[in-house]
């Protein structure tokens, strides 16, 4: 068991360091320079841009040799410290996703959860009906194959502009501050249905598919057969087929619930939600290397986070995982 | 009479058209008796077994009645079929060695496929455990997953789990193929003893292995294209058949005593016909060295003999016929 855990964690450290280095070099390798853009924003002349830009170099540490930033990048992150946004400059890199990461979880986590309930039984159900198969089952594979981003602007269009039910754009309405009152609350909720619905129908026909298909398998396996010829009730036999064929969706589950963190790209775009989706855009639009930088630093931690959680929990639910490990063990 | 077959055809639903796996098959097994079941690949025995326990799709009810202790099996209907699989029907299947669920400890399997079939399992369980110990297998296998137990193991957990209800009749499909010859001679050992225990009325042995069945069967029936050929006690079959087909069977297999490199093998020359669309009259005409204009018309399967049935228009009995 210490020996299976011990080579996991050393994969994932391997993998960190070498996700976290590409990390680093990939806004580097944008065209462009942040700081320049910065000045040129500002509209100096051309003396005083020079200073500032001499200025901002070395506030951000850009000037020295690139092995020395990488050096540099490696010791900061190390102490926590993720650095400054050019964008939103002077505030620190980790505040402005601390304040996005809320929204992210907020509309992520119950659109990933309730999809996989949902699609997961759904699938189930499905497959053992030939005419839900027949028909509700293209409908889910329409669902699946629907971009996030079209099906949210479709949303948007047709119960935000055509019916006039739900708002689509922002997390709560402009005119609010953030607070605890039942007037926020409301305003977050209905902000909210829009996002989570375009990532919910789009989640649950995959998931509804997947399980389908997992589940067909499993009912024309040997044991299924077995027991069919035991002439055991198809319920029991059912309970087997879906307790095994759930097992694949845990890992697409965690794997899903670990970029919870990188938010819903596209779908926060569509719908301005301000979460660490949008943030990155932002990011890229502005050049900023460090905003950047500490988004995706959330999305690799957030990866390997529940890669391992799902190690752990297949050891938990898989017997075949387990005793696996006590022969090589 | 314990197990009654009669004119039972089954048929498989292809895109191509039916294929006639089994034809107006009929036969009987006695109370006690162990009934091997024999022929080449693609002759029926496996649809036969499969159809008297669970007949599902591709496969198809044509017709033909089965009578198990007198009561009559609704073998087309699988709903009503339920009551007797297990209870008085059981199988040991083909693929025994995946025949438990992976992710669930047996014990437990086998809890909840009793209560699902109305059996209190803790009143079983004396009895589980004294059948554990007659295969020889530890009693801690029910608290282990399938994957721990090698596959001789697996077959004699299936063989105690599927014969716990003491059916009436046991089919075993080809259960000892996979295993080496010792473990082969052990397992069949085993179905034996468990007759004589009275843990199951009589057997149905399905292989393609002659040799096993020479010592454990009673009666050995050869099928040949979806129909039996040949049905007799095993001496009979091996010493005296009747049916061409079962003759140049017998004397495809190696004997003792005979060095083969001096004396090649012989084997049936011609293959099987394709059961898509068979040739009428005997289905062995284009292959049988005694065929003659008779043979256009299907022979019956008569008894010629007490407890020896022929499908064949040249055994002896039907040689003063006119031909």
């Amino acid at each position: 068991m210490r020996q299976y855990f011990g080579r996991k964690l050393l994969i994932y450290f391997i993998t960190f360091f070498l996700a976290v280095s590409i990390d680093w070099l990939i806004p580097r390798f944008m065209p462009g320079n942040p700081v320049q853009g910065m000045i040129a924003r500002a509209n100096l002349s051309a003396e005083s841009a020079k200073m500032i830009y001499s200025y901002y170099m070395q506030a951000f540490g850009l000037n020295i040799p690139i092995w020395q930033q990488y050096l540099n990048f490696w010791i900061a992150i190390f102490h926590g410290d993720f650095g400054t946004s050019i964008w939103l400059f002077p505030e620190p890199v980790i505040k402005i996703i601390k304040d996005a990461v809320p929204y992210d979880i907020l509309l992520l986590l119950p659109a990933i959860l309730v999809s996989w309930f949902a699609g997961n039984h759904f699938g189930a159900f499905a497959a053992r009906s030939k005419w839900l198969d027949n028909t509700i089952l293209p409908i889910g594979y329409i669902l699946t194959a629907t971009p996030y981003m079209w099906l949210g602007i479709l949303l948007a269009w047709a119960l935000g502009i055509v019916v006039h039910i739900f708002p689509f754009s922002g997390a709560y309405a402009y005119s609010m501050m953030p607070s605890f009152t039942w007037g926020f609350i409301w305003s977050l909720a209905v902000h909210w249905v829009l996002p989570f619905l375009s990532l919910f129908l789009v989640m649950f026909g995959g998931w509804a598919i997947g399980m389908r298909n997992l589940i067909i398998y499993e009912l024309e396996s040997d044991y299924s057969h077995y027991l069919l010829a035991l002439g055991t009730p198809r319920k029991l036999v059912r309970k087997y087929a879906f307790n095994n064929a759930v097992l694949p969706q845990v890992t697409g589950l965690a794997l899903q619930l670990g970029v919870i963190v990188a938010g819903a790209l596209v779908t926060e775009i569509v719908f301005s939600y301000p979460g660490i989706g949008y943030l990155i855009l932002q990011a890229i639009q502005n050049e900023d290397y460090f905003l950047l930088q500490g988004c995706f630093l959330f999305i690799i931690i957030g990866v390997l986070l529940a890669n391992f959680a799902i190690d752990v929990v297949y050891v938990l639910v898989d017997p075949r995982t387990r005793i696996g490990m006590q022969g090589e063990g | 009479m314990s197990l009654q077959v009669e004119n039972l055809t089954v048929y498989y639903q292809t895109l191509r058209g039916n294929v006639q796996a089994l034809e107006n098959t009929t036969f009987n097994i006695a109370d006690g008796e162990i009934m091997g079941l024999a022929g080449e690949s693609g002759c029926g025995k496996t649809t036969l077994g499969q159809s008297l326990i669970y007949l599902n799709p591709p496969m198809k009810y044509m017709g033909g009645r089965v009578t198990l202790n007198d009561h009559e099996l609704p073998i087309a209907d699988t709903k009503k079929m339920d009551d007797f699989r297990f209870k008085e029907i059981s199988v040991i299947p083909q693929y025994a060695m995946n025949a438990m669920n992976p992710t669930c400890k047996i014990g437990k399997m086998t809890a909840e496929l009793l209560e699902s079939k109305k059996v209190s399992f803790k009143e079983v369980k004396a009895e589980l455990d004294r059948r554990l110990d007659l295969v020889r297998m530890s009693r801690d296998v029910l608290n282990m997953y399938p994957i721990e137990l090698s596959g001789g193991m697996k077959q004699r957990m299936v063989m105690v789990l599927s014969t716990l209800l003491n059916p009436s009749l046991l089919i075993a499909d080809e259960m000892t193929s996979a295993l080496d010859v010792s473990s082969q001679k052990a397992v069949s050992e085993m179905l034996v003893e468990f007759r004589n225990r009275g843990f199951v009325k009589s057997l149905m042995v399905i292989t393609h292995d002659i040799s096993i069945l020479y010592q454990i069967a009673n009666t050995i029936m050869i099928m040949y294209a979806g129909q039996p050929a040949e049905k007799a006690s095993t001496d009979e079959i091996i010493h005296a058949p009747h049916h061409p087909y079962t003759k140049m069977l017998i004397s495809a297999l190696p004997r003792v005593g005979i060095i083969q490199s001096k004396k090649r093998l012989t084997s049936i020359p011609g293959t099987p016909p394709l059961l898509l669309d068979p040739p009428g009259g005997c289905r062995f005409r284009e292959r049988c060295p005694l065929a003659i204009d008779k043979c256009q018309e299907v022979p019956p399967f008569i008894e010629i003999d007490n407890g020896h049935y022929v499908a064949c228009w040249r055994q002896r009995n039907f040689t003063n016929l006119s031909l």
